[in-house]
């Protein structure tokens, strides 16, 4: 394989609220390769936009909280970064697309106002106006919007939420980023402008030679657009495996009940899911933690945490079920 | 005797706004058999839960008519009889803001009873115990706030709460599309639990194909305020005819290859969905159509049953005149 850029190591992270302490990120493990496509899927609050913005350096503190861990770029700790130079990663190394492309954009300026406001930054004052504006109206045309140059003097809400997304990917692309954390880009989007959206990325992605880590809650998504798969749990990353061997052969006991539980286009109906719900972070169950709801839970799934093992080749599984090397 | 619990007979249903007019729902006819599931699937604006409210009555329709037991209801919820509104109940998308948060779930399962005159006050408490079951939640949860219940949870209420009148035809608007997949599977069975033990006909709303494929009898499609394919399931997902089917089912994500397989071949999805104020001349799709020809942008395609029960509004499918068809006029 080839050179890391991204590692994140033991990543625990707390929200501290009237109630008490939310134990959210519980030791999140996960790489990513120069130029790899990393998916991330888990279900609603298991800690996905949690764990970006503790990559971006944009997690909000208070209430949060780094308890433990190591972001590594290129080895150097994200975490001990100043604030100088964190910006130079945010305005060259790391760009983000979120989930709501509204919230995402500004209502009150134009999107060539914005899209110009982040190249100029990017390109910290080596461009000209005139080249600024021939850029992102490059960058429009790349997403293949239709008239970008009308496009330019919008304002979002004269856009269509399709629209909008590719409108922030052009943002979050032009200013060439190593790394694209793209947050459930497409989870408000309609499935044919979804198909659209995804085909965009990922050819945007492969001719740039972006890596990206593509957040989703679909498994089917994930499955088309990363080459490698994490599944995330109540805050730890429970398997994690090269695309085609997690599709042929998913080990997890969560990861089988959602393929189990996800209707199939080829009919046959739906199996029961997965019983009761995702825990609560003010106290969460002890041991792997799901084994409240985990069909296949044994005495010591309470007891201890269940390590990391690497069960099959470049497949790594947290759960008690299963043997292997760690990397201990 | 009728066997079509519901029918709706050219419905529209027309917004106006400063905008101009937004032709939301505009000459959408079908009908849902006695005990059948029929989807009724669509992107977002299509016009689906325009459907839904005209249906049971929140919206008045513009113009056409609705049955129900082969009796004229084209007229608001306000002005319909107490046993229809028992009969016809709906579920809401959002179970975050359809329950009041000020009242208790309690409060929340004896409103419809009141409303209706539902047994005096022991009875009613002893019914919400036994809705609270049915769903599978605790009768402790009677005392809750739906504040303090999580999103599925919530649903169930909402469903327990559709119940509770026990009703003939329930219209479920996207009941599961604010869940995840694991609390979405227990719902779905539930619900066609529920058909079977109290012999419920189905609305079901949604935009997930997949979930489709799995919960229904047959399925309508939506697109711009206009039905375009109705089918039987099978028919449907083996079969597809219509344009905008095909682009629909070969958009989702699958996870297996037996599913990649039943998929259209790739057709790629192109352009947007047009604002149903300004809906394109002729057929609506003509837009984003990769077989458009000549006609489609100033002539209204006709419904055509192409096959026994298999309904596709698109020129590319002319009159055909089989005996079934000169017969019922091309009623869906
Ligand atoms: N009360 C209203 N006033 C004006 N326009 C409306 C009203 N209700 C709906 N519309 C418009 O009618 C069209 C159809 O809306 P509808 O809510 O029925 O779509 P839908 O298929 O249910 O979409 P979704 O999948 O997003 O729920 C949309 O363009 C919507 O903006
Ligand atoms: N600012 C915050 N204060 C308190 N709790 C938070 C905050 N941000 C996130 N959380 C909690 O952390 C958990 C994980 O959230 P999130 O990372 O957004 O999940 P995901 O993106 O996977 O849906 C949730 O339970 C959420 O409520
Ligand atoms: S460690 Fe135990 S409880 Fe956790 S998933 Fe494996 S078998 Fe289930
Ligand atoms: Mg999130
Ligand atoms: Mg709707």
């Amino acid at each position: 394989m080839g050179e890391t850029l991204l590692e994140i190591g033991n990543l625990h992270v707390e929200f501290k609220v009237y109630e008490g302490r939310l134990r959210v990120l519980n030791g999140v493990n996960l790489s990513v390769q120069v130029g790899e496509r990393v998916g991330l899927v888990g279900e609603a609050g298991c800690g996905k936009t949690t764990t970006m913005k503790c990559v971006l350096k944009i997690l909000t503190s208070p209430p949060g909280k780094i308890t433990e861990g190591k972001i590594l770029l290129h080895d150097k700790d994200v975490l001990t970064m100043g604030s100088q130079e964190m910006q130079r990663v945010r305005g060259h190394g790391i760009s983000m697309i979120f989930q709501d492309p509204t919230a995402a954009l500004n209502p009150v300026f134009t999107v060539g106002d914005q899209l110009m406001s982040v190249i100029k930054y990017g390109s910290k004052g080596s461009l000209s106006k005139k080249e600024i504006k021939k850029r992102a109206i490059g960058t429009l045309r790349e997403v293949r919007l239709p008239d970008p140059e009308r496009i330019f003097t919008n304002y979002p809400v004269q856009l269509s939420g399709g629209m909008r997304q590719r409108v922030c990917i052009a943002m979050a692309l032009s200013t060439e980023p190593e790394l694209l954390l793209a947050d459930e880009p497409t989870t408000s989007l309609d499935v044919t402008i979804q198909d659209q959206v995804l085909r965009l990325l990922n050819e945007l992605v492969e001719r740039h030679g972006t890596s990206v880590i593509f957040i989703t809650h679909s498994l089917g998504v994930v499955r088309e657009m990363a080459d490698r798969v994490y599944v995330m749990y109540a805050g730890n990353i429970i398997e994690g495996a090269r695309k085609e061997e997690l599709f042929a052969n998913w080990l997890h006991p969560y990861t089988l009940g959602l393929m189990n539980a996800l209707p199939k286009l080829t009919g046959g109906g739906i199996a029961e899911g997965i019983p009761g719900r995702i825990p609560e972070y003010l106290d969460p169950p002890s041991g792997c933690r799901f084994h409240p709801r985990c069909p296949r839970a044994m005495q010591q799934c309470s007891q201890s945490i269940p390590p990391v093992v690497h069960a099959a080749d470049d497949h790594d599984v947290a759960c008690f079920l299963y043997r292997g090397e760690t990397d201990e | 005797m009728n066997s079509k619990i519901l029918e709706v007979e050219k419905l529209r249903k027309f917004f106006i706004t400063s905008r101009g007019t937004v032709r939301a729902v505009d000459e959408v006819s079908f009908s849902v058999e006695e005990g059948e599931t029929l989807g009724l699937v669509g992107e977002s604006g299509s016009g689906k839960s325009t459907v839904a409210y005209t249906v049971v009555g929140l919206h008045s329709p513009t113009s056409g008519q609705i049955r129900f037991k082969g009796e004229d209801i084209s007229r608001p919820v306000s002005k319909r009889p107490k046993a229809l509104k028992q009969s016809i109940q709906i579920v809401f998308q959002d179970p975050g803001t359809s329950l009041n948060s000020r009242r208790t779930i309690q409060q929340i399962l004896e409103l419809p009873l009141k409303v209706h005159h539902l047994g005096n006050s022991r009875d009613r408490k002893e019914r919400v115990v036994e809705l609270l079951e049915r769903v599978e939640l605790p009768p402790d949860y009677m005392y809750k706030s739906p504040n303090m219940l999580g999103g599925g949870e919530r649903q169930m209420v909402a469903i327990a709460r559709a119940l509770a009148t026990n009703p003939k035809l329930v219209i479920l608007d996207e009941p599961t599309s604010a869940l995840d997949v694991s609390i979405q599977a227990k719902i779905i069975n539930m619900l066609l639990r529920f058909q079977e033990e109290m012999k419920l006909s189905y609305l079901f709303i949604t935009h997930d194909l997949s979930l489709m494929r799995n919960v229904s009898t047959r399925v309508a499609i939506m697109y711009l305020g206009k039905i375009c394919e109705v089918a039987p399931t099978m028919k449907f997902f083996s079969n597809p005819f219509h344009p905008y089917t095909k682009m629909l089912l070969s958009s989702i994500p699958v996870v297996l290859p037996e599913e990649e397989a039943v998929k259209p071949a790739k057709i790629t999805s192109e352009g947007e969905i047009p604002s149903p104020v300004n809906v394109p001349p002729g057929c609506g799709f003509h837009t984003r159509c990769r077989e458009v020809n000549g006609i489609c942008s100033q002539k209204i395609p006709e419904m055509m049953e192409v096959e026994p029960g298999h309904f596709v509004w698109c020129h590319l499918f002319p009159v055909v005149t089989t005996p079934t068809n000169l017969e019922k006029g091309v009623s869906v």
